[in-house]
């Protein structure tokens, strides 16, 4: 490892140090499938249970004739009271991570992982019943359109409602009163007339608001979020994520954050893991990301953000597209848009490893920006 | 030319190649297809593969032989003439199959047109095209034709006249909606950019986009309109005697039906299953070429 | 909804204004000698000339059709050249007859239709799903008069265990008569707390009613269950298990009210359907209604019957889809509430 250090020009790689991000692991070896060393398993038995707990997902979809790879190992760690952003472009795997979490994927989905906890309870092994009970209660998910999440023909109060007794809460008046309380927590305007209403009479924000409140009934302990202001104005947008924030503060719970935009997460997250064709090609704090990025992606990413300042110059991109086919790359997938790539990189695939304690990439030469000779 | 790039790549990516396997694979669609190929066969070779063809092809008269119950010589028995059941089945075929394409083609010939031109353009055409199109479509299916047939008098040509009347404005409908669709792709910003006039527009892009649903309620139609066309005949406004029509035939049999039950079963089954086999295909067509329509 | 109920009313006459202008072009335009038409096949050359001033066909057609509509607006439908009745006092009273028919068909058809298309959209590719798509391809594959006479062979010379034909036994004319009050016999039976004859018009009703039911249940159940998987798709679907609640309440409540808005529409298609269809059924079964008046009057060229039994067809098909868009208008809150 040392050898790679006077490359990389990186920050040291240290072996054995536990992170809440990924396992810490030799160059060579896949994240997945290795069993903690002893320091790791102390200290996690030390730490209160990940409310998300997610290492080596593989997601395909088996069609009529082909089958296309969605997810190519996933790990992702979400602790209690923790908001994590989960970010990448369109395509990258980001909205079926969500997904997987709560096992809402439709038939032709073929899951795998090492790893897939939901508060220390093994997801994949638990039944269609104890899954329902989990959705909605304890993870409840927010979707990106507002407008088409709520049925159309039932009013917004009878949907909340709806989903108090699927859970064996509060019915009847008591079930009003408590969705009163948690309209207003989300700072709903005229809550009577809300409830009363159908969804094609209220605005996206408000919506939104209702599907948070929503998601609030049953006191969950993770919300996932899906995109939850790409279809909203600016402003509101902006509203929307102060109030999931403050909310989070508030009650403690952890939030999942999808998106493919920089700055939402910036605003709202305390971690950040960036996807890649099904893959975490980074994950750090969300101070350290920004600060210091160190995988050509999320530098591109990051660069990529219009600035407004003067001296801005020309959009930056990242040429090329984002790969279509994850299933048949072989090296690293990023490799033909990377403008640091070595033939290594095209060789073999780099694995998730850690950098730093809470901080891991999968590149070869992380933190490289220019290639040394 | 980025945009040119962009609309060839559509247009070349809207040609999917007709999924073949899929088609091959299901088994409805297979007992449909061999039907309406058997159809077909009998609708050429009728009068060869008949074998009591008559010298007129409709039916070899032999009264003395008449209501005999179906037996080897005569697998679906003889009707009041005693004309060969079987034969005469065979030969409605033929009437049968080029009658309903006929009308199918020429309903699509007036409707198509009609629709794309109302989808494309707009305005003032459009409203007045399907103003048109919902009155024709306001009669109960049937209803209509059974009226102008009533007006032409009876025979298989006003018929075919009267169904062509009542179909044209399903397929105007059908084109008019995939046309507006259709017209809102970049493909047609950049090709009327470029210059190309309304009417190739319609002609090269639009039209063959638009074929899938089309061939689908034509296909389905076809059976339809047999059936149409049978019953039709069954009240005495389409074909006349000697003709054998399916439909006559059930007609003419009815008044036996209790004790020669034959004469207008075999007939009656011989309309079931064509369209039965013409709404199979249809059926899988549709599936295949919509996949929203779910398995 | 005001709007659109005063949009949707106007929009309907004027269709029937449509209508009647394409009846009236049918009657006198089309065919060669509109008078000889009128007066039937008998028609002698001084005939002719005399109904021709008489009806005034000789004046331009505009005039013609004034003189058309206003007579029909006021009831004159003209007489029938078969029964040398007029022509809407005809069709009016063989219409109880008819809509008896197409009502017992409907109340078999809608809820068989509906639960089938539901029940095979609840497993789409399963063992039922496969079952219920053959049993309604065969519904509306069937030609409606075949049908008739296969369950007439079955029922009646087969397992002798319903009536060939009419709507009541002629024999109960003597012995427990029904006493005509709405022309429903069914409901005339029922007023005249008359058990008999109630049993046997039911007994009547069974062959006919199955063999107009037959092709509405197949697309009935069709629709349903394209509507039903459509519905399943939809992102708020997605957002119900989201949130843990039950398939069952998916797909018995959630799903099935959006499901069936489209299919209000089928239904209305298929009572159209229905008008026409029982000309056949009529045929079959010897049911004394507009099916028969109808037939009779074609195959006799009654052309004032034709015509009047057409434009009567046509308004009535009007009606019920202007019923059947206000219901569903008044059942999607986005319609109702806009």
């Amino acid at each position: 490892m040392s050898g790679e250090r006077a490359r990389t020009g990186a920050l040291p790689i240290t072996a054995e140090q536990p992170t809440t991000g990924t396992l810490p692991n030799t160059a060579e070896q896949p994240t997945t499938g290795t069993l903690p060393s002893t320091a790791e398993q102390l200290i996690r038995a030390a730490a209160p249970t990940p409310v998300l707990e997610i290492r080596g997902l593989r997601l395909a979809f088996q069609g009529e004739e082909r089958r296309t790879v969605a997810l190519d190992g996933i790990d992702l760690v979400i602790a209690p009271g923790e908001a994590v952003g989960v970010v990448g472009e369109t395509g990258c795997g980001k909205t079926v991570t969500g997904l997987a979490a709560m096992r809402l994927l439709p038939a032709s989905a073929r899951l795998t992982a090492d790893v897939l906890q939901f508060d220390g309870r093994d997801l994949l092994t638990l039944d269609d019943g104890a899954l329902r009970r989990i959705r909605g209660a304890e993870v409840a998910m927010i979707f990106q359109n507002p407008t088409s999440a709520f049925n159309p023909v039932f009013t917004i109060g009878a949907q909340m409602a709806d989903v108090l007794a699927a859970h064996d809460r509060e019915r009847g008046d008591a079930a009003r009163e408590r969705i009163r309380i948690v309209m207003a927590s989300v700072g709903m305007p005229d809550v009577e007339r809300v409830m009363r209403a159908y969804p094609h009479q209220l605005s996206g924000g408000m919506l939104q608001r209702a599907m948070i409140a929503t998601a609030l009934l049953c006191r969950p302990r993770l919300i996932i979020a899906d995109e939850p202001t790409t279809a909203l104005d600016v402003t509101i947008a902006a509203q929307i994520l102060a109030l999931l924030r403050r909310l989070q503060l508030d009650e403690g719970f952890s939030v999942m954050l999808i998106t493919h935009d920089l700055g939402v997460v910036r605003r709202v997250c305390d971690r950040v893991a960036v996807l890649y064709a099904g893959r975490v090609v980074e994950s750090a704090t969300t101070e350290a990301l920004f600060a210091a990025p160190q995988h050509p992606y999320t530098r591109g990413l990051l660069a990529a953000v219009p600035r407004t300042s003067a001296s801005s110059g020309p959009l930056q991109t990242i040429p090329g597209s984002v790969p279509t086919d994850i299933g048949s790359i072989t090296g690293c997938a990023f490799a033909p848009r990377c403008p640091v790539v070595q033939d290594r990189c095209r060789a073999e695939a780099p694995w998730l490893r850690d950098l730093e304690p809470a901080r891991a990439a999968a590149c070869h030469f992380p933190g490289v920006s220019v290639v040394s000779a | 030319m980025a945009i040119a790039e962009a609309a060839g790549e559509q247009l070349a990516r809207r040609r999917a190649p007709f999924p073949m396997r899929a088609f091959v694979r299901d088994p409805l669609a297979i007992i449909g297809s061999v039907i309406v190929l058997l159809l077909i066969v009998l609708a050429v070779l009728g009068p060869i593969i008949a074998p009591y063809p008559g010298a007129r092809g409709t039916g070899q008269i032999d009264v003395p032989s008449a209501y005999l119950p179906p037996s080897l010589s005569h697998f679906f028995g003889t009707d009041e003439l005693g004309r060969d059941v079987f034969s005469r089945v065979i030969l409605g075929a033929r009437p049968a199959l080029v009658v309903s394409v006929l009308v199918v083609g020429f309903a699509m010939l007036i409707g198509v047109p009609l629709g794309a031109i109302a989808g494309y353009r707009r305005g003032r055409i459009d409203g007045l095209i399907m103003r048109t199109t919902d009155l024709f479509l306001a009669f109960p299916p049937l209803l209509l034709a059974m009226a102008i047939v009533a007006a032409l008098g009876p025979g298989l040509e006003h018929a075919a006249i009267a169904l062509i009347i009542s179909w044209w404005p399903w397929y105007t409908r059908i084109a008019r909606a995939v046309t507006v669709s259709l017209r809102e792709q970049p493909f047609v910003d950049a090709a009327r950019a470029i210059g190309v006039r309304d009417m190739t527009i319609i002609r090269r892009h639009i039209v063959p986009n638009s074929l899938s649903p089309l061939v689908v309620q034509a296909t389905v139609d076809v059976g339809t309109v047999i059936l149409a066309a049978g019953s039709l005949a069954f009240i005495g406004l389409g074909a006349r005697p000697p003709q054998p029509d399916w439909g006559l035939m059930v007609a003419d049999g009815r008044s036996v039906i209790l004790d020669q039950w034959w004469v207008s079963t075999f007939p009656g089954l011989a309309i079931f299953v064509t369209v039965l086999a013409f709404n199979l295909v249809g059926d899988v067509l549709l599936r295949v070429l919509d996949p929203r329509h779910g398995r | 909804m005001t709007r659109f109920l005063a949009q949707r009313l106007g929009g309907s006459v004027i269709v029937l204004l449509g209508l009647s202008v394409i009846t009236f072009l049918l009657a006198r335009v089309v065919p060669s000698n509109a008078a000889a038409v009128f007066i039937g096949p008998r028609a002698r050359p001084d005939d002719i000339a005399r109904v021709t001033e008489q009806l005034g066909l000789n004046r331009p057609l505009p005039v013609q059709y004034v003189t058309y509509m206003s007579q029909m607006l006021t009831g004159d439908w003209g007489i029938s050249i078969g029964t040398k009745r007029p022509v809407l006092g005809e069709i009016l009273s063989r219409l109880p007859a008819t809509l008896e028919l197409i009502v017992a068909a409907m109340l078999i058809a809608i809820p068989l239709g509906l639960l089938l298309g539901i029940m095979s959209a609840r497993r789409p590719g399963s063992i039922s799903d496969v079952g219920v798509r053959v049993v309604t391809l065969i519904g509306v594959s069937l030609p409606a008069f075949f049908l008739g006479l296969i369950l007439q062979l079955i029922f009646f010379r087969g397992l002798d265990l319903l009536p060939l034909a009419g709507r009541i036994d002629s024999d109960l004319r003597f012995t427990a008569p029904i006493l005509p009050v709405t022309g429903f016999l069914t409901v005339d039976a029922l007023l005249g707390l008359n058990a008999h004859g109630f049993l046997d018009v039911m007994w009547h009703l069974v062959l006919p009613a199955l063999t107009l039911a037959a092709y509405p249940i197949g697309l009935i159940a069709r629709m349903t269950r394209a509507s039903m998987l459509e519905t399943m798709s939809r992102d708020y679907v997605r957002t119900a298990r989201a949130y843990g609640i039950g398939e069952r309440r998916i797909h018995g409540r959630l799903a099935l009210r959006n499901a069936l808005l489209p299919v209000l529409t089928i239904i209305g298609l298929v009572l159209a359907y229905s008008l026409t269809g029982t000309f056949f059924v009529e045929v079959v079964f010897n049911w004394p209604g507009l099916g028969t008046l109808a037939v009779k009057s074609i195959l006799n060229v009654d052309y004032p019957a034709i015509m009047g039994i057409t434009l009567f067809g046509a308004a009535f098909y009007l009606l019920v889809n202007l019923v059947v868009d206000v219901l569903q208008a008044w059942l999607d809150p986005r319609i109702r509430l806009a």
